[in-house]
């Protein structure tokens, strides 16, 4: 057992809340009732004014940072930011992680239990939008006491959700931090996400989403759904840094067997997904980015969606990212300012392509710091 | 650096409270922040340098990193009661270009700009044979990001030649000062030139 670094909030335990209001859904469908599985980092203090919210992305989920036991080989999927002292500091704020509706790691989705049916929702889990998770997360706030969010951070499909929150509930979010994200998805990243679903759709296992009675799961799929999710998170030149044509055992042994250590990586990755991942998730998830459009209410128009916002705005994206590039967080960018609202941007160097809203990059660090400093007033970093 | 400095005090004076302001190279915000302070003025600065930015987000400074080559055309035009370009005019690649698009998306404009035509310069250049180095223009030529310095007589004449009328304009020292000999010779005694502009109405 290794010890836990100090700069961690340490040993965390989730938590769990049953919403027995129903839930009307974007798609005009209804979830009855629900639960949402979270995790909190640090104390609220007496008025509420320093709760956090840090929304998740694709595949991650209210394991935002800690550990949830000793032996846990791996931190939550932002301990990079979120703990003492670091960006988001957990000395000063009450950082909130919530698992989103749909997704697989305690909140209520395809694999929990239908009601109706007493048997798994599978296919029957109703498809839930960017706006329908932000109504979720404002009910669980209601819960814990928070009238009004210091700050929502996310990054990815994490970001739109910080985008929604502003949109959605101008009174109750004083900053939103967009990072690596987009206001709605290119043609290319909607082609990626349908090839990822269809591995899915026509793996024999995947029995029309019911494969949890058939006590089996689309494997091939989810793997596949994972290995080219993984290639657009990479950049070009950090793939080419990390693995170059470097080969396995120094030879090429004509066969289909691994090779290059790429396939090495993407197999690996594909094989820590399946197992840990449902694919039925997989599917929900990139329909949330697919349908994510926040200026599709407002006629195409980005600014106009934006107006109602009260938020002041960080928006951050990074050089290499081709999945949501720079150019589409300046879109974001435009459409506040077009608002006189207060933003501000920057533009990270690095060379890890979508990933870099993951790591641990200096300046990245400094410019969350600096603007989470300003945040609270009456303390300071 | 702090409101004392005359040229900022300057800039003040010609802009009116409550003004929506666009930044051109703006540093590390401390202009921004004085007009806030002094002027309630709001708006954004645009800024190309990491470290720069950085420094805005700390101090509450709305900043957007961006290359100011690259044109300003995310801004849409008269978004701005005045667009200031201070001391970053020498360092475009397209100081006529920049010239328009500050007009395009503001109602007037403000640069200040390193006066080539001071005596020092002239005497570097014109008696020493040196390219000139000064306070105000502290680099070597073989790294300076100063690519098209000009003197007053040359902006003035820009102006003319865009159809800009210039509406008021100061010069000060290297210690941001402004003196008698100044306002009687300043292509050159002042270091620093400052221009408050419009788009000439036309005749």
């Amino acid at each position: 057992m290794k010890a836990i670094p100090p700069d961690s909030v340490g040993l965390v335990t989730p938590a769990q809340l049953r919403f027995a209001e129903p839930l009307a859904l974007s798609s005009g469908g209804v979830l009855v009732d629900y639960d949402l599985v979270y995790e909190t980092y640090g104390t609220l203090n007496s008025d509420a004014s320093n709760a956090v919210l840090v929304c998740h992305a694709l595949s991650s989920s209210h394991h935002v940072a800690g550990y949830h036991s000793p032996a846990d080989p791996k931190p939550g999927w932002w301990e990079q930011h979120v703990g003492p002292g670091k960006s988001i500091d957990s000395r000063r704020f009450f950082i909130v992680g919530c698992n989103n509706l749909g997704s697989c790691f305690g909140s209520t989705g395809p694999a929990s239990l239908n009601p109706a049916t007493s048997r798994p929702y599978g296919a029957d889990f109703p498809m839930v939008t960017v706006r329908d998770w932000v109504e979720s997360q404002a009910r669980l706030a209601d819960r814990l006491g928070i009238s009004q969010w210091a700050a929502v951070i996310g990054g990815s499909l994490g970001g739109m959700q910080a985008l929604q929150w502003a949109i959605d509930y101008p009174e109750r979010v004083r900053h939103a931090v967009i990072i690596a994200a987009a206001p709605k998805l290119t043609a290319q990243n909607i082609a990626f996400n349908e090839v990822a679903r269809q591995a899915i759709l026509t793996d024999p296992d995947f029995h029309e989403g019911r494969f949890y009675d058939y006590g089996t799961e689309p494997r091939r799929g989810l793997r596949l759904a994972r290995m080219l999710g993984h290639i657009t998170y990479l950049s070009d030149d950090i793939m080419g840094e990390k693995f170059g044509r470097d080969i396995r055992g120094g030879k090429l042994n004509f066969d289909y067997q691994v090779a290059f250590e790429i396939e090495s990586y993407l197999r690996h990755q594909a094989d820590s997904f399946v197992g840990r991942f449902d694919a039925n998730t997989y599917l929900l998830m990139t329909k949330a980015l697919d349908y994510f459009d926040p200026a599709g209410d407002a006629g195409g128009d980005l600014a106009r969606a934006l107006r109602g916002i009260k938020a002041d705005t960080l928006v951050l994206a990074f050089t290499s990212d081709w999945r949501f590039a720079p150019a589409r967080s300046r879109e974001i960018v435009k459409a506040l300012h077009d608002n006189d609202l207060n933003v501000s941007y920057a533009e990270i160097t690095a060379s890890h392509g979508h990933d870099a809203f993951l790591m641990r990059i200096p300046r990245y660090v400094d410019i969350l710091t600096n603007y989470m400093s300003r945040i609270l007033p009456g303390t300071s970093a | 650096m702090n409101g004392s400095r005359v040229d900022f005090r300057i800039i003040a004076d010609w802009i009116r409270p409550d003004s929506r302001v666009l930044d051109l190279g703006c540093g590390d915000g401390s202009l921004l922040d004085y007009l806030g302070h002094s002027k309630r003025v709001s708006g954004y600065g645009l800024e190309i340098d990491d470290a720069h930015v950085g420094t805005c987000i700390k101090r509450g400074v709305n900043v957007i990193q961006t290359d100011l080559d690259a044109g300003l055309s995310e801004f849409d035009e008269r978004s701005f009661d005045c667009v200031i370009l201070s001391l970053t005019l020498q360092a475009v690649k397209y100081p006529d270009r920049l010239l328009r698009e500050m007009l395009r998306v503001g109602t007037e404009g403000i640069v200040t700009f390193p006066n080539f035509g001071h005596w020092r310069a002239r005497w570097q250049l014109g008696m020493l044979g040196r390219m000139p180095v000064s306070s105000a223009l502290p680099h070597e030529w073989y790294n300076t990001p100063n690519i098209h310095l000009c003197t007053l007589r040359d902006f003035e004449k820009l102006c003319r030649d865009e159809g800009i009328e210039v509406l008021e304009s100061e010069v000060v020292d290297h210690a941001h000062r402004r003196r008698l000999g100044l306002r009687l010779f300043p292509n050159i005694l002042g270091e620093i030139a400052l221009y408050r502009f419009r788009r000439a109405i036309a005749p």
